[in-house]
């Protein structure tokens, strides 16, 4: 995963590279949340143009991730795949 | 094994999550004969990989057990069968829905069998409680265009 954050908009890019499967998904969503607690971003982009392989695990993913934001009063947005 | 199909392979292994990026790129390795597309190849490897994970999670809940995989080849069509001996599916029906999951708190997205469904061309979930479950699915390789033309001239 390559991490990008834009200060001025408070903005956190994620390009995921690693396959999601139930098995990967935990060391992902690991390192996710730790970038979201790092940076507090009000938005986030999830980049996955460049993910090999997805099941439903990386879909509860997004959707924990989008819970996440919500809680915490901001957004969250996916990119094309 | 039957001379029913032109080909067959059975795949037994323990119910360790790590095992799901092996069982699903054996299979799609073994539907390479009938030379699929980046596309049907990929809808084969989401299909395997939920079914395998279904029976890792709720099959097992993560305790000891074995999945099963048989693939068995028929002209163009591939049929998949997984299956576990651990739990079993109280309500079949409704565990097919769109967005139901037992395992919310696991961020489960309850879109597995959905996947299966709509990636696969037919799928079929016979399920016991205490027994366990078997899901099979078949899909069409379609022939490539080259081949048509083949056969057209030949
Ligand atoms: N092999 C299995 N053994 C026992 N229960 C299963 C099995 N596969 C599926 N289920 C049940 O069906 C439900 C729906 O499965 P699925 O559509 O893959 O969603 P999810 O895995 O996200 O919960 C599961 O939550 C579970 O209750
Ligand atoms: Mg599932």
């Amino acid at each position: 995963m390559n991490v990008k954050y834009n200060e001025k908009d408070k903005l956190l890019l994620l390009e995921i590279t690693e396959e999601i499967d139930h098995h990967l998904v935990d060391i992902l969503r690991r390192k996710i949340d730790n970038e979201i607690t790092r940076y507090m971003p009000r938005k986030i982009i999830f980049d996955f143009n460049n993910v090999s392989f997805m099941d439903s695990a990386g879909i509860g993913m997004v959707i924990g991730r989008y819970k996440t934001m919500n809680m915490i009063g901001r957004k969250s947005r996916n990119d094309k795949c | 094994m039957s001379g029913l199909f032109d080909n067959e392979m059975k795949l037994e292994f323990s119910s360790k999550s790590s095992n799901e990026a092996f069982a699903r790129i054996t299979v799609a390795a073994f539907v390479a004969q009938l030379d699929p597309t980046i596309e049907e190849l990929a809808d084969i490897k989401t299909a395997v990989s939920e079914a395998v994970t279904n029976c890792i999670i709720h099959g097992y809940e993560n305790k000891e057990g074995i999945v099963k995989i048989i693939a068995k080849i028929l002209k163009n069509t591939v049929m998949i069968e997984v299956s576990d001996t651990g739990k079993g599916i109280e309500n079949v029906e409704m565990a097919r829905k769109p967005l139901y999951t037992s395992k919310a708190n696991l961020e489960r997205s309850g879109m597995g069998f959905t996947i299966m469904e709509s990636f696969m061309d037919e799928i079929d979930i016979q399920s016991v409680l205490g027994l366990g479950t078997k899901v099979i699915m078949k899909k069409a390789i379609k022939p490539k265009e080259e081949d048509e033309e083949e056969t057209k001239l030949g």
